[in-house]
């Protein structure tokens, strides 16, 4: 249809489970290098949004581009498959609970894909391991088995394994809502590190800190609609809808 | 209770022991393609794949093993399927014992969460390469208990070939009571070399679920 003119753009995402529609016309554009931080309550759809970019959960209505490519498009279910397998590897996604391959150690979950896919040798799969679970300072344990880490661990294993097939857009799923308090942080660093290095991201999260300290914009969702979008600093401060205001309060309280 | 007796006729159940054996490795071979095939069926993205799949299961599951044996092996030349008792007990205890392990299969697939093949598809995987990387290695590790309990009742079940006189441990029996009229004896020789055979399965079964755990 028209030219995609963003690195990332949902135009009308719209789903609906029977009669429950938990996405109403949703657009949204981002940006190449910029994150982007969408909070709300659980059932506001915002697991729903971010699983929609990757087609996890697809939509029953509107379209989803990335670099010019849409990623739901129609076609038989054979090129479909193809077509979305290779989208998939330009997504990385991060989970709540990891979903770290159980039967595999840290190396194996992070080279598993790429030899497989991309048809690295296990030398240059090695390095690769080396490379990413250094990033995220997991080196030291990269023939454990993910029963032997802990969850903050976990999660950073995870986070390389995504690393690892060089995606162009990184998807945050409640990282680390699954985490006991102490762990966050060590997660966060390495979200904030990627920020760093300019990885486009998008972050779905309960932890307003956070996102006011690494997003570059924060959404506000609420029943399945886009209530209020704005930089961290406005957002935060001086929200202008009485949903918004609502939700940061409770919020805020909660947490402290 | 004559132990002489016993002695003297044992080396005839130690050869029929061996059919027992031999019936049920083939058996079991049988019943797991099947229960492959039908797992697969029943996990199937198309409906009628699913349907024959499920029907399969109810089928054999719902009727009893000896009268399936009796339709295959007495009522099969009727409609142009001529076996010899051994291969018509191999195939109907195959089939049979196949539903069972459908289930299990299906159920150690079923198992493993649903997380697993989402993050190996999100990785950019098919449908097929997250099946077999992910999903299986971890499904085979908890189908190899309950599968051994599979092959424990089909082990069992292959006492009923015996009703199509298939010379394995229980027809052996029954055969040499008719010469000794000592049934005690005779049951309780074939009964030892039973839990004998599934005392061993049993060990190798535990041992192969203890060597396949994660550490």
């Amino acid at each position: 249809m028209s030219e995609q003119t963003h690195f990332v753009e949902i135009r009308h995402a719209q789903k609906s489970f029977g009669s429950l529609e938990v996405l109403k016309d949703i657009s949204l554009n981002v940006e190449r290098g910029q994150i982007v931080g969408i909070i709300g309550s659980s059932g506001s759809g915002k697991s729903t949004l971010l699983r929609a970019i990757n087609d996890l959960d697809p939509l029953t209505g509107g379209e989803i581009w990335l670099d010019g490519v849409q990623v739901n498009k129609t076609l038989p279910h054979r090129q479909y498959e193809k077509h979305i397998n290779e989208m998939r590897q330009q997504v990385g996604m991060v989970f709540q609970h990891f979903n770290l391959f159980p039967h595999m150690t840290a190396r194996e979950n992070v080279t598993m894909a790429p030899k497989l896919l991309k048809g690295l040798s296990q030398a240059d799969a090695d390095k690769l391991a080396e490379e990413q679970l250094d990033k995220v300072g997991m080196l030291e344990r990269i023939d454990y088995y993910p029963s032997q880490l802990s969850g903050g661990q976990k999660q950073r294993v995870a986070i390389a394994r995504a690393l690892a097939m060089k995606p162009k857009l990184m998807l945050f799923d409640e990282a680390t809502s699954a985490l006991d308090p102490e762990l966050v942080e060590e997660v966060n660093m390495v979200m904030k590190k990627l920020a760093e290095e300019h990885m486009t991201m998008i972050i779905v999260t309960h932890e307003m800190d956070f996102a006011a300290s690494v997003c570059d914009r924060v959404l506000f969702m609420d029943k399945g609609v886009v209530v209020e979008e704005g930089p961290p600093s406005v957002l935060f401060k001086n929200p202008t809808q009485d949903r918004t205001r609502e939700f940061l309060r409770k919020h805020i309280e909660g947490a402290s | 209770m004559d132990i002489d007796l016993m002695l003297k006729v044992y080396p005839f159940f130690l050869e029929a022991a061996w059919v027992t054996i031999l019936l049920s490795v083939l058996t079991a071979i049988l019943g797991l393609i099947c229960g492959t095939l039908g797992a697969a069926a029943r996990l199937s993205r198309f409906a009628v794949l699913r349907f024959l799949g499920a029907a399969y299961v109810s089928l054999f599951r719902g009727t009893p093993a000896l009268i399936q044996l009796f339709i295959l092996y007495f009522g099969g030349p009727q409609i142009g399927i001529q076996l010899d008792a051994f291969e018509a007990g191999v195939i109907g205890l195959g089939i049979n014992a196949g539903a069972y392990m459908t289930e299990t299969i299906r159920g150690a697939i079923i198992a493993i969460d649903k997380g697993q093949r989402e993050a190996a598809r999100t990785l950019g995987l098919s449908s097929w390469q997250a099946t077999y990387k992910v999903i299986l290695p971890q499904a085979a590790r908890l189908m190899v208990r309950p599968l051994g309990v599979n092959l424990n009742m089909l082990i069992k079940a292959t006492a009923l070939v015996a009703a199509i006189a298939v010379v394995e441990l229980t027809y052996t029996a029954q055969r040499y009571i008719g010469s000794t009229y000592k049934p005690f004896e005779m049951f309780l020789l074939a009964g030892v070399l039973y839990m004998i055979i599934i005392y061993v399965v049993g060990r190798g079964v535990a041992w192969l679920d203890r060597k396949v755990q994660i550490t």
